[in-house]
């Protein structure tokens, strides 16, 4: 498959709900029919930063990470949730919610496959951290940091044997199969007795350490570390992600998500790249679930409810499938509302079920929607398309730039 | 799982046992039993069934117009004095609290399905939206309903009330069938049929069955698009409101608010196993699902295992025939 091939199914996807809004920016010429194109209200924030220079870019990632890891440090009092939730393990539990939006993005975001039971996933992670090191499991034991990759294997493992009955069939199965096995997972651990249901396994294991007096750096009551240990994992893994969604495979995630059956007649093997998607997501669910295990010490069967999928969505939901970044916003902000404002915590689900039905009627790409421009041509070309003017270049760049505006019509629609 | 596989050889009890006497002891109880839960299963099931034959949506909410049904029941029962123990009524008096009961729950939850419909689906497809979108509005829907009621009636299960005192009717193979067995099987299948009858025989069936064959085509023809797609899930709303009659009768304390959730999977499941989209097929699926899943349970030694046995059978339906057993959809179903 060569670079232009990428782009095609998409337009052939969103070709018809195009029309219209083709006409129309063909009117508007060049730059301000892309304009057109952004996601209204943060058209603003994403031309600015299209507008800044590589290097500028680049300066301004370095200080927002930097900010972002002494984050537990500062303790910025509007923000802190203290004196109700010790701000470490705050910003842990963002950053690990911040780590499943950014799995969970690649399933419904890129491939647009929805997963409603990705707590399964996490909850084999967990599982799998806590049986190969705790002492109360009878397995052979392993160093923590060796159960993250076998975590991430066991539960890409679970995500193709349960990919693969599914994908084969439309979108909709898959939601409800994983739904159902986000329930199952938390009764085999009830009924199974090896995997001591409510007595679950204490003392799991965590990454090697000492201060000078002794103590384990990795300790359970705090945060810190834990909290710079997934952060480093976050940047990692969104740098991987940001490169697969770059590549071919990315493009052919996006095009099954826009259209799956004119993905299939433009040749990309649908079947395939949607286990690769569930597989890679359920992986980095696993991964979460290990670093989960560790850090609380202790996993039995009452933290992995179907419910907590629910929250996992609207955390990608909340911002923007399909946009990494988003998800990144999306996920510690669904961890971070309930933790700041105790007040409404206990309200928490029902706060995010309605966001979920409001955002899908008004708002369906999310806080930052995703980037539908040119995936394949990168920001080079994007600009070599803008500075162009008159008809030659419209006709040239037409199947690409309509696609895109048609989904962007469509999204704009619903905004 | 996976990891431990190897050293866990000596320790073979803790994972998985089978407990093959004890099925064959209660195999025909079982058998009953189990086709009671199946005629729940399958009226929950043709709410999915004919939602996804008209709109090809999963409607995740509909566990929750079923338990919605279960509320209703639940305190129109207690408020004519029904309690944990034998109600001291004539047979009579029983029969109408009970049909007054089966009355407002089916209208209890039509109204939650029409509501729905109204509120979360229309929106949506006025402006033609992704299918994801639908997904994911149904299961925020669900999970708001859901969290509605559990804000309102809090975690515990409601109280458990007991409706009549099962008789025994007569004797098979050894194994007692009781009334209330009875009375939600022959209930159950009496509904089925009458469904069937409706959706072969009927304007309004006819109507179903072809937009769920092709709306744009049904539409041209002058059929009401949007009526009948409210029509479908007050339908829906109305077997669920029956079904939830039948559970709280069978499980009286399965009244909770959570209590749809895994009902409804397994509902589906049954949807699937029949042929989804199919009328007859939901009731094929939902009787074959409750046997399995009531042989399971035996056989695997905890109540819990009915859930995952459903489960399983999803997915090996999925794998080996995911059009189901009947497989023909709702749209070509004969007239």
């Amino acid at each position: 498959m060569s670079m232009t091939d990428g782009p095609t199914p998409l337009e052939t996807a969103a070709a018809e709900q195009a029309a219209e809004e083709r006409e129309a920016s063909a009117k508007a010429a060049g730059k301000s029919a892309l304009r057109q194109r952004e996601g209204r209200k943060t058209g603003y924030f994403s031309d600015r930063w299209n507008a800044l220079s590589r290097q500028q870019q680049w300066a301004f990632l370095v200080i927002v990470v930097v900010l972002a890891y002494l984050l537990p440090l500062i303790n910025p009092p509007i923000i802190t949730t203290e004196p109700g939730n010790n701000f470490a393990l705050a910003c842990f539990d963002m950053a690990r919610f911040a780590l499943i939006a950014v799995g969970l993005n690649v399933v419904v975001g890129y491939a647009g496959l929805l997963d409603l039971g990705y707590v399964a996933f996490f909850a084999v992670g967990s599982y799998c951290a806590a049986m190969l090191t705790s002492p109360d499991s009878p397995f052979l034991h392993i160093p923590y940091l060796w159960t993250i990759p076998v975590a991430m294997a066991v539960t890409m493992f679970f995500g193709v044997v349960l990919g693969v009955p599914t994908l084969r069939l439309r979108g909709d199965y898959l939601a409800i199969v994983t739904l159902g096995f986000g329930e199952i997972v938390r009764i085999l651990a009830t009924i199974i007795p090896a995997m001591k249901g409510q007595v679950g396994f204490q003392n799991v294991g965590h990454p090697p350490g000492t201060e000078p007096n002794g103590a384990p750096i990795f300790s359970n009551s705090n945060g810190v570390p834990w909290y710079w240990l997934t952060l480093t994992i976050i940047i990692i893994i969104t740098l991987l992600v940001g490169n697969l969604e770059r590549s071919r495979v990315g493009r052919a995630w996006i095009a099954i998500r826009e259209d799956e059956d004119a993905a299939e007649i433009m040749g990309v093997p649908t079947f395939k790249y949607k286990v690769w998607a569930f597989a890679i997501g359920a992986a980095i669910g696993g991964l979460s679930g290990a670093l989960f295990a560790g850090q609380v010490g202790f996993v039995n069967n009452q933290k992995f409810d179907v419910t907590t999928s629910i929250l996992f969505l609207a955390a990608v939901v909340l911002g923007g499938a399909g946009n990494k970044v988003g998800a990144i916003l999306g996920g510690a902000l669904v961890s971070y509302i309930p933790l700041r404002f105790t007040a409404i915590a206990e309200y928490k689900y029902l706060i995010f079920g309605i966001a979920l039905v409001l955002i899908m009627i008004f708002r369906s790409q999310g806080l930052l929607p995703a980037r539908q421009r040119l995936l394949a041509y990168g920001r080079t070309a994007l600009n070599k398309v803008i500075s162009r003017d008159g008809m030659e270049a419209k006709d040239k760049d037409k199947p690409a730039a309509g696609s895109d505006a048609g989904a962007a019509a469509q999204r704009g629609a619903e905004a | 799982m996976l990891p431990s596989l190897v050293p866990l050889l000596p320790t073979e009890n803790d994972w998985i046992t089978f407990d093959i006497p004890s099925l064959a002891e209660n195999f025909w109880s079982a058998t009953f039993d189990g086709l009671t839960f199946g005629a729940i299963y399958a009226l929950v099931a043709l709410g999915y069934t004919l939602v996804y034959g008209v709109l090809n949506l999963i409607n995740f909410a509909h566990s929750e117009v079923f338990i919605v049904g279960c509320y209703a029941v639940f305190f129109t029962l207690s408020t004519l004095g029904f309690g944990p123990s034998v109600p001291r009524l004539d047979i009579w008096s029983i029969i109408l609290n009970l049909l007054l009961a089966l009355i407002l729950a089916m209208v209890a939850s039509a109204a939650t399905a029409f509501l729905l419909e109204r509120i979360a689906y229309k929106p949506l497809r006025q402006r033609n939206a992704p299918r994801l979108v639908f997904l994911i509005t149904a299961i925020g829907a669900s999970f708001t309903i859901q969290y509605l009621i559990y804000l309102w009636r809090g975690p515990s299960p409601e109280l458990a009330l007991t409706m009549f005192r099962p008789l025994p009717i007569f004797d098979v193979f050894g194994t007692i069938i009781d009334s209330q067995q009875l009375v939600i099987i022959i209930a159950a299948v009496i509904m089925m049929v009458g469904i069937d009858r409706f959706i072969s025989k009927s304007r309004t069936g006819r109507g179903i069955r072809a937009v769920a064959q092709d709306p744009d085509t049904a539409t041209l023809m002058g059929v009401n698009k949007e009526r009948i797609i409210i029509t479908t899930f007050v339908i829906g709303g109305l077997l669920a409101g029956a079904a939830a009659l039948f559970y709280v009768m069978k499980i009286p304390s399965g009244v909770q608010y959570n209590g749809g959730f895994i009902l409804g999977i397994k509902a589906f499941a049954a949807a699937v196993l029949g042929g989804i989209g199919n009328v007859r097929g939901a009731l094929l699926g939902g009787l074959l699902l409750g046997l399995i899943g009531n042989y399971g349970q035996i056989l695997l030694g905890n109540s819990q295992w009915t859930d995952v046995v459903a489960f399983v059978v999803l997915v090996l339906v999925l794998l080996l025939r995911p059009e189901g057993i009947l497989g023909t959809s709702l749209g070509r179903s004969k007239a």
